[in-house]
């Protein structure tokens, strides 16, 4: 084998770390829009429906768009349905705080509203990647992901400065969610080396306009912002809660019952 | 009379591409102005169906009443003069 020979079979440490790095991005997608899904049918209202089910259709397509690329980056022939109905939990990298139950109509709005902000700064940031590949796909979804922070903080204005049930529903959410956001912006090598190499960006820089971000929303809604707290958890590394192993069975079923099934 | 169970009624109105005029496209329920727009575009610009929304509470259209179908619009059946068609369009003449 040459020295030339590109994305060599046996991996070297830089297309095995940017494989890595790219699953982190796609798992975080298709987890959230596995678990937005669930809302099909039994929203509060038809209209939601749709709403949440064109934001999860959304999220699914930027997973696929990840996920197809990480394929060709590891170069081992597998494609996005490979990666994504095929992987262990161990080998899933998304943040955990997708993977957290929807809860109520308002905790999955909390939830939704913590990640819109983050993929939103983290995309535009992106799109201006030393990655030509990441760059493409951080510009195409930066749109889409303006339009879910719309909706979601919407609702949590809505919600938050509501009623006193709403309210207070809200704020539980908040206090019950919160803990998880401090995961996205724990830098671990991984992503100090992507921002070196000017691939991602740094997650300083994305948590200082992140947190201005969501401040303005809690203001709006009336919410008092809880503490950070360190954290214990690892989903960034393969180390997940207990929820995710329950969405996997769920996605995962058809492809492993009925292996290349196709319709 | 409010019934604060069922969000108010708005009638969606969207403009296919620029220098088309907004037509009506159908109806939904929303809690507020922002929500009408967002619902609008969720339900009814999915499929890339449009570039503008105009959304309006239904309670603020001001429709004409059926019972006077006859008196509104039968007077106009008879008066076929008014249909621009008893011209003779020169060929020069390619749009009209």
């Amino acid at each position: 084998m040459s020295a030339e020979a590109p994305h060599a079979a046996a991996p070297n440490a830089d297309t095995d770390a940017l494989f890595r790095y790219v699953l982190r991005l796609g798992d975080l997608s298709l987890v959230l829009g596995q678990r937005l899904g669930e809302w099909v049918g039994h929203s509060p209202a038809l209209e939601e429906d749709l709403g949440v089910a064109n934001i999860a259709l959304d999220l699914i397509g930027q997973a696929r768009l990840f996920l197809t690329y990480a394929g060709e980056i590891e170069g081992r022939g597998r494609d996005e349905d490979k990666l994504a109905f095929l992987r262990e939990q161990g080998a899933y990298f998304n943040a955990i705080l997708v993977e957290q139950p929807n809860g109520d109509f308002g905790q999955t709005i909390v939830r939704q509203v913590l990640i819109d902000a983050f993929q939103l700064e983290l995309y535009e940031r992106m799109a201006a990647s030393s990655d030509a590949r990441l760059a493409a796909i951080a510009a195409k979804s930066v749109k889409e992901v303006r339009y879910h922070l719309r909706y979601s903080s919407g609702w949590l204005v809505r919600l938050g400065d509501g009623t006193a049930e709403s309210h207070a529903r809200v704020q539980t959410a908040l206090d019950l969610l919160w803990p998880y956001t401090v995961e996205l912006f724990a830098a671990d090598e991984l992503d100090q080396r992507m921002a070196e190499r000017g691939i991602g960006p740094q997650l300083s820089d994305v948590y200082a306009a992140w947190s201005a971000r969501i401040d303005a929303i809690l203001s709006e809604a009336t919410l008092k912002r809880p503490a950070d707290r360190p954290h214990a958890w690892h989903g960034k590394r393969g180390q997940h809660s207990e929820h995710l192993g329950y969405i996997l069975a769920e996605m995962q079923y058809l492809q492993r019952t009925y292996p290349d099934a196709r319709w | 009379m409010e019934d604060k169970r069922q969000w108010p009624l708005y009638e969606v109105f969207v403009r296919a591409r620029g220098g088309l005029d907004h037509k009506h496209v159908g109806s939904l329920h929303a809690a507020d102005a922002r929500m009408a727009i967002e619902h609008a575009r969720d339900l009814y610009t999915r499929r890339q169906e449009g570039v503008s929304i105009w959304a309006v509470p239904s309670n603020a259209i001001i429709a004409s009443d059926p019972t006077e179908t006859d008196s509104l619009f039968e007077p106009a059946r008879d008066k076929i003069y008014r249909h621009p068609t008893f011209y003779e369009i020169p060929d020069e003449v390619k749009t009209l």
